[in-house]
């Protein structure tokens, strides 16, 4: 089963590398880009069937380590 | 005072870290690796060196922090024992709960290589009792990543509680926007835990230890834990 843990900073958080791409972007002459954040995509294989089981030890993958939650926020998707 | 010193792939500073240790103890400190689920019988000081653990993979430190060895360093914390975060440490100690916090990306997004002027904020403490509340020391930096970051209330608590040890500053101890090197929150180089035995400190004391070194203001953090333990034993 594949599965995909998306993690991103929260709002209010500083993303100083955000900032830097949305420059550089800008400074390719990129139009229309008005902000960027960066985060971080996780592409899971997960063994068994059992989804809400999956579902479960993702979550759990990403509050041990995936995602720091001072900072960070996740989102678990099963493809 | 009998060290420990946590040792991860790619950690760097270990060696210095033990060699000021035993310079200033006059004794070896225990090189511990971190798959070992205890500490050395009779350890005072865990310390966690800086470097740059599993390559700063996914964040910095958060991969070192779960590591066996951090349950034991947990538990020692949990019973008062006293625990030195530097650079990559600091960072692996806030990943691991120890501390609060984040050290993000530096503001300017550079990596900083250079001494820096350290403001102590207060003495009395087992990580300060080496200097004078107010006294200005110099110290290097080398990181990436150590733009101290927390919630208001956190913020907040860490101020009120006097629980931030060391300020970047001016030359002249002034605390202002152009010595604050990466952009952390209220100038932070180093913290406090709520209980005052862990602390997590950016810049490296363990490298301004000796006269060859071009100077030794380094020592005071050292030799003030020293002075904790003998009193305390």
């Amino acid at each position: 089963m594949k599965a995909r843990v998306t993690v991103t900073l929260k709002s209010g958080i500083l993303d100083p590398q955000g900032k830097a791409i949305e420059g550089a972007l800008k400074s390719l002459g990129v139009e229309g880009v008005a902000s960027v954040r960066q985060g971080k995509v996780f592409d899971i294989e997960m063994a068994g069937a059992d989804r809400a089981k999956a579902e479960a030890a993702l979550k759990d993958a990403a509050d041990k380590l995936l995602a720091n939650t001072v900072i960070e926020n996740y989102r678990v998707e099963l493809l | 005072m009998k060290s420990a010193v946590l040792v991860f792939p790619g950690i760097n500073r270990e060696r210095d870290m033990a060699r000021a240790l035993k310079l200033v103890s006059g004794k070896e400190a225990a090189m511990v690796w971190h798959a070992e689920t205890a500490l050395p019988k009779g350890t005072d000081l865990v310390v966690v060196p800086g470097g740059f653990s599993y390559g700063d993979y996914l964040r910095c430190g958060a991969i070192a922090s779960r590591a066996p060895v951090m349950d034991a360093v947990r538990d020692f914390a949990s019973r008062g024992g006293l625990v030195l975060g530097v650079c990559n440490g600091f960072q692996i100690l806030c990943e691991a709960g120890l501390l609060p916090g984040v050290l993000m990306r530096n503001a300017r997004l550079k990596f900083i290589c250079h001494d820096v002027h350290l403001r102590v904020e207060r003495s009395g403490t087992p990580f300060t009792r080496g200097y004078n509340a107010g006294q200005v020391i110099r110290v290097p930096v080398a990181h990436g990543d150590g733009n101290y970051e927390a919630d208001e209330e956190t913020l907040k608590r860490l101020e009120g509680e006097g629980r931030v040890l060391y300020r970047y500053c001016s030359p002249e101890g002034v605390v202002d926007e152009a010595s604050n090197i990466n952009g952390a929150a209220n100038s932070i180089a180093g913290i406090v835990n709520e209980r005052g035995n862990v602390l997590g400190m950016m810049p490296h004391p363990e490298n301004h230890v000796e006269e060859i070194m071009g100077c030794t203001d380094g020592r005071g953090l050292f030799a003030g834990l020293v002075a904790h333990l003998d009193k305390a034993a």
